[in-house]
């Protein structure tokens, strides 16, 4: 044991205020607005009353934030079930180098430059049975299509939308993954005789996975908080079929006006996905990772 | 290619399918060669014995992997062809080759296991598990890795992972050859020797053909029963360890070979012998040369010291005497040129400035012209 005493200097925590002061302008003091209002029920600017955790309780209960909650999460799997394998193969049939690979890189990185609200518009025009493209092809192969009208096709067309829109991020993602792999992988690989498959198992893959991991959190997050696109192409209809959570949210909110629920309801929005992207994230981590316990036979 | 599984008819007897590689090959990465400088490898001919032990050694960006690459199938030569038994091999796959290659820096599946790592290549020929499983056993247990198998590649060091590329290259007995591209650079020394040894004596037993790229000349002349001595390009001498350092057929093999180097004084061969400045070294009997400018190379261990007026020896100013312990290193110089001689601990006491009197030409003497050996 140390018998010296060190000086003793607190200085240093000056130096961390700037930061602290950033922080709680841009994240500590906006939540915890959030969470004022959600223990309250605000009936004008004048009169509140302190009502604990019943909003909570009561958006719990909800039986549309339950379908809307469904909704949700399908759509978000949906998404990661179409984009990441899709983003693979559209790294994989890249070109490495040359001309092509900077054409090619420009034009599958178009969609990502383009603003939300533009993509929701577009697809819309696009699905329109009388001057759009999808819409019309589709009517006159004499399917009933209508993103307006019928629920599947609605949810179908935003899914499609969404895929359109997001799977060059998991595909520019993938392609560095794939840039980054040393020639020596596919040397050793072709001299211990792996078909092209065995190549894409055992060296692609398992190299990708750091950007493919990112990949995934990226479009998980960003699906389960979708607005724009939905809200301009079908406005959450017909009925509920396209309304997903952050509408959802925004409906109450800004609509309805009923701040208390709409503070509960996003503090457990928030909670969700922090959850979700925990679990999603350690098990990404460990799997592929672990020494295998059985016998090498 | 019919992925070399024909050759598993053999595999329980033990028998090795090698093969004699013939190499009358050129190449340039760049389309259109014109001038010897955009050769990777300058035409050359070259075989490979069935059995043999080689060694590529020069120095860095001399061609050699480009060399190994071309035989292994990952390169196609711009010219000429590649032999296996007579066949020509020159379009066909590294598969189709069977041939093993070990890199210099460790390749591993990081989701595989040390023992599927080992496995992997035998695995991808369709051989039965058991057999695998068998194989996979010996080798690790030649790698003293027998109690890793179980363990992930890719939690391992990078000497261990460099082992299990060295266990992938060796872990199918049939292969026509295994090539190793430095395959120890990243290993520590100590190490390094046991895996040369290992590497030596799996030679011995399974008279597998292989071929070492090194630019360590000890690596390659204690490994090799034959040693290729490249440089820009160009397979400059290809012979054992004694051949190139008795009698290099160029002055780099010369200068490369040895530490240091072998000396070389520039001179004129007349009718009485050698002239070096204004001295005249008589020739040896039977030695002449055609008169002309000419390179008098010796090595500095066939360097002696002599009493003054010896025929063959010149009057040097010493430049620099090094004790090394074993020996002494002597730099002199004679008429602005600097030989090294290689002296005995006991020889006599010497000073900076002195003359001492050094045998240059004698029985191991070489000579040059135009940087080829011409006696």
């Amino acid at each position: 044991m140390s018998t010296t005493i060190k000086p003793v200097n607190q200085k240093a925590w000056f130096l961390i205020l700037p930061v602290l002061i950033c922080v709680a302008f841009s994240a500590i003091v906006p939540l915890m607005t959030v969470v004022n209002y959600s223990v309250q029920d605000i009936i004008s600017p004048e009169r509140r009353v302190f009502v604990g955790t019943e909003w909570f309780a009561a958006i719990m209960r909800d039986e549309e934030l339950h379908s809307a909650l469904f909704r949700q999460l399908t759509f978000s799997l949906s998404v990661l079930a179409v984009e990441l394998p899709l983003g693979i193969l559209l790294a994989l049939s890249m070109p490495a180098q040359g001309w092509k690979a900077s054409a090619v890189l420009v034009i599958v990185s178009l969609s990502l430059l383009i603003p939300w609200n533009v993509v929701g518009t577009i697809w819309q025009i696009f699905g329109r049975t009388d001057i759009g493209l999808m819409g019309a092809a589709l009517q006159g192969l004499g399917i009933d299509y209508s993103y307006t009208g019928n629920a599947t096709h609605a949810w179908l067309t935003v899914l499609l939308m969404d895929v359109w829109h997001w799977t060059p991020l998991v595909g520019l993602l993938g392609y560095a993954g794939l840039r980054s792999i040393p020639d020596a992988y596919y040397q050793a690989a072709s001299i211990d005789g792996a078909s092209k498959f065995a190549v894409f198992r055992y060296v692609q893959l398992p190299k990708m996975r750091g950007v493919l991991m990112i990949a995934v959190l990226l479009r998980f997050m960003d699906s389960f908080m979708i607005y724009t696109e939905p809200f301009v192409l079908t406005g959450g209809g017909p009925g509920n079929s396209t309304t997903f959570l952050s509408q959802f949210l925004t409906i109450k909110a800004v609509g309805q006006f009923d701040i208390g629920p709409a503070a509960a309801f996003s503090l457990i929005y928030f909670l969700i996905i922090l959850l979700l992207c925990f679990i999603l994230y350690n098990w990404m981590q460990r799997v592929g990772t672990q020494d295998k316990e059985v016998g090498h036979e | 290619m019919g992925r070399g599984c024909c050759c598993w008819r053999r595999f329980g007897a033990g028998g090795a399918d090698m093969a004699r590689i013939e190499l009358d090959l050129a190449h340039a990465y760049a389309p259109n060669p014109k001038q010897d400088s955009d050769y990777a490898l300058l035409p050359l001919k070259m075989t490979f014995e069935d059995g043999g032990a080689y060694a590529l050694l020069g120095p860095s960006g001399c061609g050699k992997t480009t060399l190994l690459n071309i035989m292994s199938g990952l390169l196609m030569p711009s010219q000429g062809s590649v032999k296996f038994d007579g066949v020509d091999v020159t379009q066909a796959s590294p598969q189709a080759r069977n041939v093993a290659q070990v890199f210099q820096f460790p390749v591993i599946y990081d989701t595989m296991t040390v023992a599927e790592n080992l496995g992997f290549p035998l695995r991808n020929r369709q051989v039965p598990k058991a057999q695998i499983h068998q194989r996979v056993g010996e080798i690790a247990e030649m790698l003293e890795m027998s109690g890793q198998l179980n363990q992930l590649a890719a939690n391992l060091s990078a000497d261990q992972k460099q082992k299990i590329s060295l266990g992938r290259g060796l872990v199918r007995p049939d292969v026509s050859a295994v090539l190793f591209d430095e395959p120890l650079t990243v290993i520590d020394p100590l190490l390094k020797w046991q895996l040369r040894r290992k590497i030596k004596q799996i030679h011995h037993e399974l008279k597998l053909t292989m071929i070492y790229v090194t630019h360590d000349q000890v690596e390659a002349l204690t490994f090799a029963e034959q040693v290729v001595v490249m440089t820009r390009g160009r397979a400059v001498q290809v012979g054992t360890a004694a051949e190139l350092f008795e009698r290099p057929r160029h002055t780099f093999v010369g200068n490369f070979i040895g530490s240091p180097g072998m000396n070389f004084l520039n001179g004129v061969a007349c009718a009485g012998g050698l002239r070096v400045a204004d001295t005249v070294l008589p020739w040896l009997p039977g030695q002449s040369l055609p008169p002309g400018a000419v390179k008098l190379g010796v090595r500095p261990e066939y360097v002696t010291l002599v009493a003054a007026q010896t025929p063959g020896a010149l009057p040097m100013q010493v430049a620099q005497v090094q004790d090394v312990g074993t020996h002494v290193m002597l730099t002199a110089r004679f008429a602005g040129q600097t030989v090294k001689a290689r002296l005995s601990s006991d020889a006599a006491r010497m000073a900076q400035g002195d003359t001492v009197w050094l045998q240059v030409l004698g029985e191991h003497s070489c000579f040059y012209q135009n940087e080829e050996i011409v006696a």
